[in-house]
Order: structure tokens, then sequence, then C-alpha cells
């Protein structure tokens, strides 16, 4: 007897008790969706915080200084050395504050940073209107500024702002771009800033000296080599304090969040798993009650000639028929559960390919596992006693 | 009737027994005889005198505890399950009271299901499977389920299970005990013609009448044979 003659005699016997194989495979369906949607979901919640993260910017490495004795910063010429430094393609020193932002009768208080044209293209943070902060306003301390589009919603409505003034803690500047508007990112709000340059900040915020670097490496891949030569030149200047300075660095958080996002998946997904399982274990018990059903079937068909091997196989195809058929309609649901999630819930679910296969293959291999029992138990039935059967 | 050199079946001194409450209950005692191709043999005996259990060797659906069975110049105690399963597809064709039909399974494809088991290409098979049916007068009915049938139709799909694979041996269990009589004489009539036609015929029945309808008649009791007339050679 050949496979086609088997499967053909298999599904014929599975459509003909179509609500219990249904029900029978309902476990597999169950278990199959579930690993595709929750472990979908863990990948999907995984990829868009790494996006969220790359947004920082994975060549990135934000130095904050809390100083040690007398020494509480650096000044802005030790900061501009810092780009001698190998493997350091930009420097961004930032001085952040608040300030009274006023304008006839409107007046709020928003975040103030002095920044350097080293900003721009660090942060990747562009003019959408006017010019960008320039060397040379930072040379003459110039009263300029640039506004992050809710400011200048707030002020200006839909007016062009450039050329405009703002009184700033009582001093005017002069409005000279316009921000893009790029949203919130996972650490700060950017379109309610103002950006005036560092030396000017520096006077008008009191503050001495830079505590915020922001440093570009050349590479995403030099960022941990950049980072082990910025430490030592810190140390230097510090005098090896603890304490005296912290670097951040988006990739390290990164690589934390993915590996505590992916243990999350994996735990979904195992989780899921158990539900195949027990959808195995209930394919196993249909099939044994189906075998003591079909006992007189059996001797029949021992009596007429069929080969332990042939009832074997008979059984085993029934049952592994069952859990891919289960597995197939699993996917199919998968599937449609991981677009719902998509389209009507913030969370995003990413399907990939390697976890319906896994899916689909353990469901397979469940029902071969859990198929061999009951057909192991029909294949050594005794002719004469399944044909006793009444 | 030329009886061929070899007989087809040779029972020498069989003997079984079944295990019951530790104690063994013999069934069969030493039975022997000779059965040549193309006879027509009944083996009568009341319920209970062994003639199931003997059926069910002559089957080779069981082994014997003890003496030898040779079916077509094969020593059948000394074969596997795997061998004893081929014997039965190509050399015995069962007809059971039951009828024991595959009820999810059309006439066809329960006159089939040997002929599959042999690995029969499609096309032979399905030649094979409508000249069985045909030669039973259910040409018409090849399509349809067994509960659609009437008793002696689905003896008769039976029947030509039996013999669409040619076997050399016809072994029927009371044929005709699940049908009226004269259902029950129509199917006889189908199995006299076999027999004319070649085929070796062993009727297992406890009616004398049906038993009487045969050339040869092997009577049993208590797990002996008491009587064997009409034997040839």
């Amino acid at each position: 007897m050949n496979l086609y003659q088997s499967i053909k005699m298999a599904l014929k016997s599975i459509l003909g008790n179509k609500v219990r194989s249904f029900l029978t495979m309902l476990g597999i369906i169950i278990g199959v969706s579930s690993v595709i949607t929750l472990v979908s979901v863990g990948q999907g919640t995984t990829s868009s915080i790494t996006e969220q993260l790359e947004g920082l910017g994975t060549d990135l490495l934000t130095v904050n200084i809390m100083g040690r004795g007398a020494t509480t910063s650096l000044t802005y010429a030790e900061v501009k050395s810092l780009s001698e430094i190998e493997g350091i393609k930009a420097v961004s020193p930032v001085i952040n504050g608040s300030a009274t932002v006023k304008k006839g009768t409107i007046n709020d208080t928003y975040t103030i940073e002095g920044i350097t044209p080293a900003y721009e293209e660090v942060k990747d943070f562009h003019v959408q209107a006017g010019r960008y902060i320039l060397d040379i306003d930072n040379e003459y301390r110039m009263k300029v500024a640039l506004i992050g589009t809710e400011v200048a919603g707030d002020f200006f409505g839909t007016d062009n702002p450039v050329g405009q003034t703002l009184q700033l803690n009582g001093s005017s500047f002069t409005v000279v771009g316009l921000l893009e508007s790029i949203g919130t990112s996972a650490t700060e709000s950017n379109d309610d800033k103002i950006l005036i340059p560092i030396t000017t900040a520096e006077r008008f915020m009191q503050t001495r000296g830079i505590r915020s670097i922001t440093v570009q490496a050349e590479s995403t891949d030099l960022v941990e080599r950049t980072q082990s030569r910025l430490e030592a030149w810190l140390n230097e200047k510090f005098k090896s304090a603890d304490n005296a300075y912290t670097i951040f660095n988006a990739q390290e958080m990164m690589d934390t969040l993915n590996s505590t996002t992916q243990m999350l998946s994996m735990a979904l997904g195992g989780i899921a798993g158990i539900s195949l399982l027990v959808g195995g274990i209930g394919i196993m018990n249909i099939m044994l009650v189906s075998v003591s059903e079909r006992t007189r079937e059996i001797g029949v068909r021992k009596a007429i000639g069929a080969k332990k091997r042939n009832i074997l196989l008979q059984f085993m195809i029934e049952s592994t028929a069952l859990s891919s058929f289960g597995g197939l309609i699993g996917i199919g649901i998968g599937y449609g559960a991981c677009a719902l999630i998509s389209t009507y819930s913030t969370l995003s679910a990413d399907v990939s390919i390697a976890v319906v296969l896994i899916a689909f293959g353990f469901s397979l291999f469940i029902g071969v596992v859990f198929g061999m029992i009951p057909a192991n138990k029909a294949a050594k039935l005794r002719p004469i006693y399944a044909l006793r059967n009444d | 009737m030329i009886s061929s050199p070899r007989p087809l079946i040779e029972v020498d001194r069989l003997s079984h027994g079944y295990i019951m409450a530790g104690e063994r209950i013999p069934v069969l005692q030493n039975i022997s005889f000779r059965i040549h191709d193309g006879e027509f043999v009944a083996i009568i005996g009341p319920s209970g005198s062994g003639k199931s259990t003997l059926m069910n060797m002559l089957g080779c659906l069981d082994v014997a505890d003890a003496g030898g069975y040779m079916l077509d110049g094969q020593d059948v105690r000394q074969l596997s399950d795997n061998k004893l399963a081929q014997i039965r597809n190509e050399k015995i064709g069962f007809i059971f009271q039951q009828y024991n039909l595959l009820p999810k399974l059309s006439a066809y494809e329960n006159v089939e299901l040997p002929l599959i088991y042999r690995n029969m290409p499609h096309r032979e098979r399905k030649k094979a499977v409508e000249a069985a049916l045909r030669s039973v007068g259910l040409e018409n009915r090849m399509h349809n389920r067994p509960s659609a049938l009437s008793g002696g139709q689905q003896q008769r799909v039976a029947i030509a299970r039996a013999i669409a694979g040619n076997p050399p041996i016809l072994l029927a269990d009371e044929p005709t005990g699940a049908l009226d009589s004269k259902t029950g004489a129509e199917v006889m009539e189908t199995i006299k013609d076999l027999n004319r036609k070649g085929h070796t015929i062993i009727l297992i029945t406890h009616d004398l009448s049906i038993a009487e309808q045969a050339k040869r008649v092997i009577r049993i009791m208590d797990g002996e044979i008491v009587e064997d007339r009409g034997a040839a050679g």
C-alpha cells in the first residue's frame, strides 16, 4: 500500500467525523495561533523600542559632568580639544537651563539650550526656516535664538517667526531660525526648546563651564573604543574621582532593553508552546478513543491482509493530518490576530516566517509523537480479538 | 474429480486451548484433515464445538498451540505476522456472518481494500473490482455505502471482496446466518457457483441444511472430528 492510499484513507476517516476532528484540532489551533500572535507582538515591541533608541543615535556618547572639588565642569576650550581624541567625529557641548520667555502679554517657561554649530549634525536636528547658530554667534555672544515648532506656535501662531524678537528673562533675542518638528524622542521633548549660542548661554544663565557634552563617534563600531579613550581623558582631568562624570551609551542601553524584551518574547512563546503540548495530548486522547471504537475495522483490515505497518501508518497519518490541519488554521488565525492587534491597538506585531515555520513544525512534530502511542496500539491488535468484538 | 498431488490445506494433529482462570481449556484436539484444490467442504458443529477456533486457524488469524498446518505448501506455524498478513491477503478470501464491511466506504472501495493492501496498480485494480462486483450481480450498486444496501446485497459485496484478489481458498463463516431463508439461498447459490468456477470453499456452519449443500462435510464435536463424509482422495 502506498503513501497516497494511506493519506486518502486517513482523510476519509477525518472527514467522516467532522465535529470531532474539529474539536481535536482546536487545541492545536489555539496553540499555534497563540504562539504566533504572542511572539509576533513581542518582536514587534522589541523592534519599535529599538527604532526609538536608534533615533537617539547609536554612534553617540552623552557625557554628564558632576565634577570633583572645585572642578565641576569643563571649559569651552577643553571641550573643543576633545575633538582631537582619536575616533571622535564631532563634539557638541550643551548648557541646559530654562528661562521665562515673554512676548507682549504671553509668557511662559521654556527649556533653553546653549549650543555650538556641531549640534545640528550630532543631534540630526535642522532648521526648516532661517539659519542655524554659527561660530560667529558664539564668538561675539550674539543674542540670537532658534525656536522649536511648539514655541513658534505659542508666540507667533502661523506667522513666520524668523526675524522677530522674544524676551528671555528680560533680554531681547532675535529669532534667526525655526527648527524642524521632530517630536518626542525616548528621553525628551524636542519641539518646545529654544537654542541659543553656548557662549551667550554661559553668561545668560550664569553658569561656568560645560556639564553636558554629546560626542559623536566616527562609526557605530567605534563607539566602545571611543568611550574608553574618552574615559581615560576624563579620568586624567578629574584625577580618577568616582562619580565625577557619567557616560550614557545608547547602544549599551539598547542591548539591555533588547535582551529584556527578547526574554519576554521567549517566555510568552513558551507559555503558548505549552498550550500546543496540551493540544497534542488532546489528539492522543481522541486517537486512543478512536482506536478502541474502530477495533472491528482494524480487525477486518487485518483479516483481509493489512500488515502491521499499514495500520500504524494509517493512524499516524490521521493524527499528523489532524495536527497539521490544525496548524494551518492556527497560522491563519495567528496572522489575522496580528493584523487586528497592529490595526486596533498601540502594540505592533511583526509576524516572522521563522516563528510561523517553528510553530507549524512543532505542531506536526506533536502530531507524530502523540499519534505514535494510539497507532502502535492499533497495529498490535490481534485480528481474532478485533473481529470478536461485537 | 481430479485431486492435485499436493493438498491445498493439510492439517496435522492440530491442538489448541485457552487459558481461563489459570486452567487450560482444550478447544481443538488432534484435528487432522486434508483439503484439495477445488473442494467444497462444510465444517459443521454446534456452538462451542471449536469450529470458530478452527476457522481462525485455517484463516491464519491465529496460530495453534500444537500440530502442523501446511497451506499451499507453506508451514504456517513458522511464519511472521507480516507473512501471515500476506497469506490472508493472497490465499484466503473471508466471508463473515456479519459481512464486516467498512461502513464509511462504498461497495467499490470495500472490494478494493484487499487489492490496495496487495499494492495492485490502479488500472488493474479497477478491472478486478468491477469484475468481482459484476460476478455477484452488484455492478449497479458499486458506489452505494453498505447502509444503503440490503443484507443480501451486503453479503454479496463481502463475497465480491473475498474473490476480488482471486484467492485459492474462500473461507465462509456462517455466510447465511444473518439472512432470511430466501436471500440465504441466493447467497448459497452464489457460493456454489464460485465453487463450480474452481474456488475451493470452506464453509463453517451449525446449520445442517446449509452443510448438506457442500460436497464434503466435516463434523466437529467438543474439539474433535467425529465425521468426515465425502472426502476426496
